[in-house]
Order: structure tokens, then C-alpha cells, then sequence
């Protein structure tokens, strides 16, 4: 076991190191990054200075362990338009992605587990044949899309909801709800395949044929059983929540870290772009990393299988 | 409830009947012939659109579908905030959407099925290299780094279909990777190694065509996922450039007028969802047809 977490401790900083090398590219792809910050007009001479003090001229691998040694403790520079820390920007908008998120993943599971298992268990119904086509709308809906019907519908006709902004639990339904569609197909869709897949095990016809109450043998057996795949589902789906925030951040005017990257972007912002996708993609390994350990902890069998792998 | 474990359902579950008892599935000729469809109109888009999709006829601006008060039936879905005919742009986005997310899967495919093979078939240092690398793009969010590297380059149509196929080949990879692993424990493989067989050829002629189901339905899926990530990124003003028509950027044109003409963004995001339905459909058909036991 304690093998186990040390590995994939292990594996975590590898994949954060290899993540760095990515944003450390991100700023050199276009070839000249002082032509990023100075101005069309700016003079040879200019150029040159500046190379210099950004330490430009030192060969590409000197330039990447200074970047990654101020990295790791936080340090990704100043942001070129906002001329403050990234690190304090990020700080000051993390919690608003966090909020929106946590919103779109709960919701997710609220509506989707509870759905997926009762169209398991009620296979052929009505209820079921619900479910699956509100998971295929919901799959192939663009979360850019459903974010302006739902403007046009509950906030333009019906005015229950503010269309903007981030102002108390109201402003938090639509874009929650936008952002949590996608998931809350898939996460129904895994909950129904698993739920089917367990009521299919020996142990549940077992339990059955021992004359088990067919209540005790699905919350007891069955449920338990189902719910452990859907924990590691939950840390990769938070991972796409944050990638698709980027997408409802703008689309609500939400004042989070999906819209300050894309500003950052569109500014040319390199050391905030930097940072926010470093940002991003350590707390996706970190859930992940902490989903895995829960996970070999539900199920121990784990282990032994991907050790040996 | 007990309908769940019975035995049709568990027959279900694990379909080993014959072919010829399989009906034809109607999901699956439902997705074929929307597809069918939408391709068709986009492949024919300048024999059968109405109007040049980028003429701007600023005294028709704003015109509301024909179904409604001051709709004209020459433009029957209405126009746009610069006058341009909604119907024509839709079947010429299609040209973009469709064009672009077939390249991009091919692409994406290509070098994730490369990777994967390699990955599982020479496990060891290969395997965990490269799964490592796997494991770096997924933690990337993927949307950001391709919007970092496409401004950073220019929204070229090269660029846009690069930075997509960049982006999504793990997909590929870690399903194919999976899928070799069983595969070269089997007795067909190591006895084609035993007659002489090179890595090379072994991987070719016989790893690969019995790995070619999952990436079938991987390629399905992901082109479903491709369309709405090309208009994702031309929504966000990152796509192909216009006066090239693209349902994204039809979509961000119509955000700025939800409140009082809804048909800018309805159309074209119909025009998404219908594709992308008629896509997943399709897969999911493939999927329960070619092997139910897929996890994708």
C-alpha cells in the first residue's frame, strides 16, 4: 500500500514537471518573446536590453530551471498588464472557479446518480427512456450554447435569474447549471452502465436466491458496489469543469479564472497565461492523485492490479 | 424492480447472440441520416445556398425567421446583425465544422494510435514514458493551452486542426494502449513472433487490425467532441478566421443580440447539437455493436 501511494506521489511530480515544460514552452513558441512585450516601434537597441535583463540570452535549458526553480515556490512573474504578481491575480479569482465548479459538479451528481441508478434498476421504463435522451441532449449540447438559451429563456423572458455577474446564490443557478450539463450526462450514463453491471454480479443473484429482500439487496449490495467507479469518474469530471469554466466564465461575465485567462490570452498576458494553466493543471493531479487514494482505499483489489501493470 | 437481474436482462448485458438477430437499430439510422444530411448540405453548400453567406445587405438586417411578423420567405431562418443570410451561413459552416473535425480526429488518431501501440506493445520504460506524457496532457486544460497556442501562432485553418489534433490524441493513446496490452498476451501474436516475425510487422499485420474496434468508436466519439471544440474555439474568437462562415462564430456574432433577436444563436447552435447527436448515435451504435464491454 504504502509502495503504492509513494508511486504514484511519484508519478504526480513527473507529470508536473512534464506540465512545466509545457508552459515554459507555451511563451517561447513564438519564437521572440521581447517582441511580445515591447512595441512595434521599438528600437534594436531596446530589444537587445531587455533580452538581457529577462536573461533571454542564456542557452534555452539555464532559462528553463530558472523559470521552473521560481515557479515552484509561486513565482511566475509579473502579470504585463496588471502589473501585480499572477500568483496574487490567481489568488484573488481561484475562489470564484472553485464556487462555480464545486456548484456545477454537485449538481451534477444530485440529479445524475440518483437518475442513472433508478433507470438501472427501472431498465425499459419510461423513466429510462428519459434519462437517456436528456444524457444524449445533454452530451452533445455545447456548453457555449446552453449557456445562452438559458440567458434567453430565464433570465431575458423569464427574469428569474440574473444573466451576469457573481452576486449571491442566484447568479450561481445558471451558470452552474450550464457548466454542470455535460457532466451530469455522463456521470448518469456511468452510473446506469454500473449500476446494470453489478446487478448482473453472482453476489447480488446470491444475495437474491438467499431470499434477501430485493430493497436490502440493492441499497446494501448492489449500490455500494456501483458507487466505487463513480469516485474516480468524479476527479477526472472536475478536471473538464475547470477546463469547460473557461467557456461559462465568459459566456456569464463570471469574474473567475476561466475569464481572467482569457483576457490574459487575448492581452497577450504570458507570465498570467503561464501561470493559470500551471495553476490549473496541478490541482487536476492533485484531485486526482487524492480520488486514487480514496479509491484504493474503497477497493484494495486495486492495488494488486496496478501493481502489477 | 426484479426485471433488472432477470435473465433477458442479463442476456443483455452480454449479447452473444448471432447477428441476424440483431434488428437494425433506429438511433443508428436516425444518427446516419442526419449526418448524412448535414454533410450533404455542406458538401453541396454552394449549389443549394440562397444567398453569397458573406453578402451584407444592411437595409435586411435583423430579419426575424419567416415564420414570424417581417419574416421573408428569401431568407427563411432570418438574417443577421449585418444583414447576411442565416441559412446560407449555417450549410457553409458546416464546410468548416465537419472539414475541420474530420482532419483533426484523423490527425488526432494518427498519432495517438502510433503512441498507444508502441505504449503497449513494448511496455517497460516505452510504456511509462509515454504514458507519463499522457498523463501531462490530460492535466493540461486543453481548451486553454490550445487558445494560448493558436494566438500565439495565428488562427490559421492549419493551426486551429494542429493545435486540435495536439490536444486530444491521448484519447486515442490510452484506449489503444489498454487494448494491446491483452493483446499481445495472445497465442496468435506470439506465435506470429515465433516465425520470425519483426516488431514492425507484427505490430502492423497483427496487433493493429485487432485493436481497430475501440479506435472506430474512440474516432466516432471524438469527432462528436471535435466539432463542439472547433466551435468552442471559434466562439471564443480563436477559430478560423471570417469572413470564412463557422458555427462558432455565428454563435459569439448572436450572443450579443439573445435579449432581442434569438435566431442568431439558436440556429447555429441547433446546427451543433444536431451534428453532434447524429455523431454520438452513431458511435454508441458501433460501440454496443462491435463490443458492449468498451469503456469509452
Amino acid at each position: 500500500m504504502l509502495a503504492y501511494v509513494l508511486h504514484r506521489l511519484l508519478q504526480s511530480v513527473l507529470v508536473l514537471l512534464g506540465v512545466s515544460v509545457i508552459v515554459f514552452g507555451l511563451l517561447h513558441l513564438t519564437g521572440d518573446p521581447t517582441r511580445l512585450l515591447l512595441p512595434l516601434e521599438a528600437r534594436e537597441e531596446d530589444v537587445r536590453q531587455l533580452r538581457a535583463l529577462l536573461g533571454l540570452d542564456d542557452p534555452l535549458w539555464v532559462q528553463y530551471l530558472r523559470f521552473l526553480s521560481r515557479a515552484v515556490r509561486g513565482d511566475f512573474g509579473l502579470s504585463f498588464k496588471h502589473q501585480v504578481p499572477a500568483l496574487t491575480l490567481i489568488r484573488q479569482t481561484l475562489p470564484a472557479t472553485l464556487e462555480l465548479t464545486a456548484a456545477g459538479l454537485a449538481l451534477a451528481l444530485v440529479v445524475a446518480v440518483p437518475a442513472g441508478i433508478l433507470a438501472a434498476l427501472r431498465r425499459n421504463s419510461l423513466l429510462d427512456a428519459v434519462c437517456s435522451v436528456g444524457v444524449l441532449l445533454g452530451q452533445a449540447m455545447p456548453v457555449y450554447w446552453l449557456g445562452l438559451l438559458l440567458i434567453l429563456v430565464f433570465a431575458v423572458w423569464l427574469g428569474w435569474f440574473p444573466a451576469a455577474g457573481r452576486d449571491g446564490l442566484a447568479s450561481l443557478v445558471l451558470p452552474a447549471t450550464a457548466l454542470g450539463a455535460f457532466s451530469m450526462a455522463r456521470i448518469a450514463r456511468m452510473a446506469r452502465s454500473g449500476m446494470l453491471e453489478v446487478l448482473a454480479q453472482d453476489y447480488v443473484r446470491t444475495a437474491r436466491a438467499a431470499g434477501l429482500r430485493t430493497f436490502v439487496v440493492t441499497y446494501k449490495y448492489a449500490l455500494k458496489n456501483a458507487a466505487i467507479p463513480l469516485v474516480t469518474i468524479v476527479g477526472l469530471e472536475f478536471g473538464i469543469l475547470l477546463g469547460g469554466a473557461v467557456i461559462t466564465e465568459t459566456i456569464f461575465a463570471w469574474p473567475g479564472v476561466g475569464r481572467l485567462a482569457v483576457d490574459a490570452i487575448f492581452s497577450r498576458d504570458y507570465p498570467l497565461v503561464q501561470a493559470i494553466v500551471a495553476m490549473l493543471a496541478t490541482l487536476f493531479v492533485l484531485i486526482n492523485l487524492a480520488m486514487d487514494l480514496i479509491y484504493t482505499y474503497l477497493d484494495p483489489r486495486i492495488v494488486f492490479v496496478r501493481s502489477k501493470q | 424492480m426484479s426485471d433488472a437481474a432477470s435473465p433477458a436482462a442479463l442476456a443483455d448485458l452480454h449479447p452473444v447472440a448471432p447477428p441476424a438477430r440483431r434488428r437494425v437499430s433506429f438511433r443508428a439510422v436516425f444518427g446516419l441520416a442526419v449526418l448524412l444530411l448535414m454533410g450533404g448540405a455542406a458538401l453541396a453548400a454552394p449549389q443549394i445556398a440562397p444567398w453569397d453567406p458573406a453578402r451584407q445587405m444592411l437595409v435586411k438586417r435583423l430579419r426575424p425567421p419567416v415564420w414570424q411578423e417581417r419574416g421573408q420567405r428569401e431568407h427563411p431562418l432570418g438574417t443577421d446583425h449585418l444583414g447576411r443570410d442565416i441559412l446560407s451561413r449555417i450549410l457553409y459552416g458546416g464546410r468548416i465544422s465537419l472539414g475541420v473535425g474530420l482532419s483533426a480526429v484523423t490527425l488526432s488518431g494518427l498519432i495517438g494510435v502510433t503512441l498507444g501501440l508502441l505504449a503497449g506493445f513494448h511496455g517497460g520504460r516505452t510504456d511509462a514514458c509515454i504514458m507519463r506524457v499522457v498523463d501531462v496532457f490530460l492535466a493540461i486544460p486543453y481548451i486553454l493551452l490550445a487558445m494560448g497556442v493558436v494566438f500565439a501562432l495565428g488562427p490559421s485553418l492549419l493551426n486551429v486542426i494542429l493545435v486540435m489534433a495536439v490536444t486530444r490524441w491521448v484519447q486515442f493513446a490510452r484506449i489503444v494502449r489498454a487494448d494491446v496490452l491483452s493483446i499481445r498476451e495472445r497465442e496468435f501474436v506470439s506465435g506470429a513472433r515465433a516465425r520470425g516475425n519483426r516488431s514492425m510487422r507484427l505490430l502492423l499485420r497483427h496487433v493493429l487490425p485487432n485493436a481497430l474496434t475501440p479506435i472506430i468508436v474512440v474516432a466516432t466519439l471524438e469527432l462528436a467532441f471535435m466539432i463542439i471544440y472547433e466551435s468552442a474555439l471559434s466562439f471564443l474568437g480563436l477559430g478560423v478566421q471570417p469572413p470564412t462562415p463557422t458555427w462558432g462564430w455565428m454563435l459569439a456574432d448572436g450572443r450579443n443580440y439573445v435579449a432581442t433577436a434569438w435566431w442568431l444563436a439558436t440556429f447555429p447552435g441547433l446546427a451543433i447539437m444536431l451534428t453532434v447527436l447524429a455523431v454520438n448515435l452513431l458511435g454508441d451504435w458501433l460501440r454496443d455493436t462491435l463490443d458492449p464491454r468498451l469503456k469509452v
